[in-house]
Order: C-alpha cells, then structure tokens, then sequence
C-alpha cells in the first residue's frame, strides 16, 4: 500500500481530506480556545485578587 | 367594580392597542410600505421575464410577508415596557396570557392583516391567475398569525436589549420556516393544479398549535424579561 | 450509608470533579477516533458506486447525530435550570452551545464536500442538509441571546426558553423541510444507501464514540471556566490552588 496512492484517494483527495482536515481543524481551534479562556479567567482572577489584597 | 372577564381583558387589551396604533399611523404604514417595496424589488432583480415571475411569486410574497412582520415585532412590548405601564400589566389579576394574547391579535391586525389584504394587489405584479391570489390571501390570513405569535416570544425574550430588533428575527425566523414551506406550498399547488387541502390543514394546525401555547410561553418569557 | 446524590450538583464540588474527569474523556476520545479513522481508511473496503469519495461518510453521520443530540441535551438542561433553578444545569447548556454549533458546521462542510464528487453540486437542498442548516441557525440564535444579555441568570432562562421552543420546533422543520424537498425534487439518493459493510459500521460507530467523549471532555473544560468566570468573587474560588500561585508576571 504505497503512501501517494493512499492520499490520492483515487481523484477524491480535496473532498475526503477537504471536510476531514476542517474537522480536525475545528476541532484543534474549539480545544485551544477553551484553555485559552481558562487562562484569562484565571489570570483575571488573580489580578482581582491582587487588587483586593492591596485596598483590604 | 367587578372583576374584568377574560373576554373583557383581552378585548381591553386589543381596543387599547389599537387606540396607540392609530395614534402613530407611521408604524402602521412603514410595515405595509416595506412588504410592498421588497415585493416590487424582485422583479428588478430577477428581470421582467413573465413565466419566471409567475412560478417566483407566492414565494417572493410570501418572504416578504415574513420579514414585514419581523419589523414590526420590538414595538410589540417596547412602548409600554418603556414607560413602565408593562409591570403595571403583569401585576393585575387577570392571567397575564390573555393579556399577551390581546397584544398579539392587536400586532396581528396591525401587520399581518393588512399584508393579506394588499397581497392580492401585489400578485397582480406577478401576473398571478384568479384561484391563486385567493389562495395566497388566504395563506396570508392563516400564516401570519403564526408569525406574530411566535414573534411575541421572540419579542418577550429580547425586551430592552441593544440590537434587539436584529436579533429577534435571528432568533424567530428559523422557527417560521415551517410557515413558509407550506404557505408558499400552497400557492405553488393551485398554480400547479393539485390539491391544496393538505398545505391549509397543515397552516391551520400550526396556528391553533401556536394559539395554544405561545400566549402561555410568551408571558413566561416577560417574566423572565421582567424579574 | 445514603449516597447524596446532589452533593455534585453544586458548583463547588462539581468543579473538582470535572478537572479530574476530563482526562478520562479526552484520550479516549483520540484513541477511538484514531481507531475509527484506521478502520474506516485502511480495512473498509473501496464503494463500488463512490469508489473513495464515500468515506467522508464516517465523519459527516456521526456529526449529524451529534449536532442534533447536543441540541437536545443542551434543551434539557436548561429546560432543568429552568425549572429547578439550579445554576449549574443553566451553566452545563451555555457550555454544550459552541461545541453543538461547531459539529452543525462540520456536518453541513462534510456534506457540502461529499456532496460535490457524489451529486456534483456543493449545495443540494437535500432534507437532511437543509434541516442541518435551520439547526445551525438555531444555535445561533441561542448564542446570540445568550450573548447579548449582560445579567447571567436572566440570560440563563431567556435562552433556556429559546432552547425549549427550538428543541419542540426541530422535528416539526425536519417533517416540513422532508416534505418540502420530496415534492419539488423528489427523493435524492439515500445518504446511507450503500449497504453498511462490517468494518464501515465499526468505523461509524468508533468515530461516533470519540465524538461523545470529546463533547463530554470540551464541556466539562469550559463548564469550569463558566464556574470561575461566575463565582469569581466567592471565598472558594480563591482558595483554589490555580488562583492562589502568583502571576508570573507580578512578584
């Protein structure tokens, strides 16, 4: 089974890797925007934090 | 005093209603002018071609019925939640459903009715034959009674939000569509001579099923809005 | 020694519970949908009528399903927040929402992009495509209200509501939207027409399977920053060993 015919998939190459690398794709974007907004939430909270420590 | 009936209230309501309507005359008119101009711009569009047009018609009506009544939809609880005579409704005795229910009936006759009266006038446009004007009134008649209950929803849920015009269409549109399907069906049947029972059976049970329960969803939705 | 059931319905615990469940769902999730993909590319066999094209057949079913299961639970759980009142099922809705959205989107792209070689149009209004679509615009719809109301809880119910009304209405556009397309174009070629060969089934299922885990992981991860972001002045949350360590940045 030699690699090149493998991803030609016989003609259909753009469709087949077409929808599947838009899905990991999407998929790579969804997950890292999640831990992107886990970071900000918790460096926001720590700012709070910081802000309340000082005026406490 | 004794206590207002259901009847009376809803009646009340749709009497009140229609009273601050006929004051600002403009709304009323720019829901009528816009169906019309949008019907008018599809020709211009799509070209004078008369067979074209006559197969596009009860579509292109039957659209822009849809987004009429989509403008008209903010004004439904804006003006009184503004000036607060809202909460005084929703604290009166009376079930607060019927009291939505009125104001549906009331933007009903203020939007949807007077589409379906014109629409014929506008059919004309598109060269629609006898038997299909009349089924298009009639859809119209059916349809967008829908339209104005599930946008009351629409409306409740978005009470006194920036952008809220916008956003209730993006919000009650989707759930139109089924409206559309079959009201546009309809014309397409007669035009095409089958039976049209099955699409007004259809429009008929979509209104009763949103007359039954909208009202209710409606003022959960201004309780919500309102809290 | 009595279970109490609803000592994970509170925020609070429940936060701990998700970090620590989420890698239990995550690999999993890439494990099945690598096995999914190796069966599906490597032992399914070549369709006879679409020769390759037919494979995208693994990720556009199992999206669809997901796309409208997702709706389905997100409706649930804010019908629960609704009705019980209780911040954390509301909390669980606005999390499934995007992720919901995004398997509508890679339904509708896969179709688009299997549509293409197999009907030779990018777009056909098929029933299933079309429903997919008004799906789609549903998910919208409750983000966008969800968005652009500012207070939390009042945003929680209105979508909520949204959600319950949407959720009654979709199998009410799919009959419509079925019927409509079957009269102006007749049936078009079953999706799943091919009969379903062992090892495509197995395919099918696995990238199914890693789908569910990779919502039930997606969530839980931004269901927690949700937590965070809505209990952010609370003694708890402070005492959280994340929030505790300083700032790189600040000594």
């Amino acid at each position: 089974m030699n690699w090149s015919e493998f991803f030609a998939m016989n003609g259909y190459a753009f469709y087949v890797w077409g929808s599947y690398g838009v899905a990991v794709l999407v998929f790579a974007i969804e997950i890292a925007l999640v831990r992107n907004r886990r970071k900000q939430t918790l460096r926001s909270l720590r700012l709070m934090r910081d802000e309340m420590g000082e005026s406490a | 005093m004794n206590k207002l009936s259901l009847m009376g209230l809803f009646g009340l309501v749709v009497r009140r209603d229609l009273l601050l309507a006929m004051r600002r005359r403009a709304d009323v008119l720019t829901t009528l002018i816009f169906f019309v101009m949008v019907v008018s711009l599809f020709p211009l569009g799509v070209g004078p071609e008369i067979d074209m047009l006559r197969k596009m018609a009860s579509g292109v009506v039957w659209v822009a019925a849809l987004l009429a009544s989509m403008l008209s939809l903010p004004r439904m609880f804006s003006a009184d939640y503004a000036d607060g005579t809202l909460e005084q409704m929703m604290l009166a005795p009376q079930s607060l459903s019927v009291l939505v229910l009125g104001k549906i009936v009331a933007h009903w006759m203020l939007s949807g009715l007077p589409l379906a009266l014109i629409a014929p006038v506008l059919g004309l446009q598109f060269d629609m034959s006898a038997p299909a004007l009349w089924t298009l009134v009639l859809t119209l008649l059916l349809g967008t009674p829908v339209l104005s209950m599930i946008g009351a929803i629409g409306a409740a849920l978005t009470l006194g939000l920036r952008g809220g015009g916008v956003l209730v269409s993006l919000l009650v549109l989707p759930l139109c569509i089924p409206v559309l399907i079959f009201g546009a069906g309809a014309v397409d049947a007669v035009t095409s001579g089958m039976s049209v029972a099955s699409n007004m059976s259809l429009l008929g049970a979509f209104m009763l099923f949103a007359l039954v329960f909208t009202p209710f969803v409606a003022a959960q939705a201004l309780r919500i809005s309102m809290e | 020694m009595a279970i109490n059931w609803f000592k994970y319905a509170a925020p609070t615990t429940f936060y701990g519970l998700a970090g620590k469940m989420i890698p239990f769902f995550a690999w999993p999730a890439a494990i099945l949908f690598v096995i999914g993909l190796y069966i599906g590319f490597f032992v399914a066999p070549t369709d006879a009528v679409q020769s390759e094209a037919y494979r995208i057949i693994f990720l556009h079913v199992p999206a669809s399903i997901l796309s409208m299961f997702v709706y389905l639970i997100m409706a649930g759980y804010a019908a629960l927040g609704l009705i019980f009142n209780t911040r954390l099922s509301s909390m669980m809705a606005q999390a499934l929402a995007p992720t919901g959205a995004l398997f509508a989107f890679i339904s509708l792209w896969s179709g688009a992009l299997w549509g293409k070689p197999m009907w030779g149009a990018w777009w056909v209004w098929d029933a299933r495509l079309t429903s997919e679509l008004i799906l789609l615009f549903l998910y919208l719809g409750y983000i966008a209200l969800h968005a652009s109301i500012e207070d939390p809880r009042r945003a929680d119910r209105a979508s909520a509501l949204l959600a319950i009304v949407g959720s009654v209405n979709v199998p009410i556009i799919y009959f419509s939207v079925k019927w409509w397309n079957t009269l102006h174009q007749g049936a078009t070629i079953k999706m799943s027409g091919t009969s379903m060969q062992i090892a495509m089934q197995q395919a099918m299922f696995a990238v199914l399977a890693a789908c569910w885990l990779y919502v039930i992981a997606i969530t839980l991860a931004r269901v927690r920053s949700i937590i965070l972001e809505r209990e952010a002045n609370t003694q708890w949350v402070n005492d959280l060993p994340e929030v505790k360590q300083t700032n790189g940045r600040l000594s």
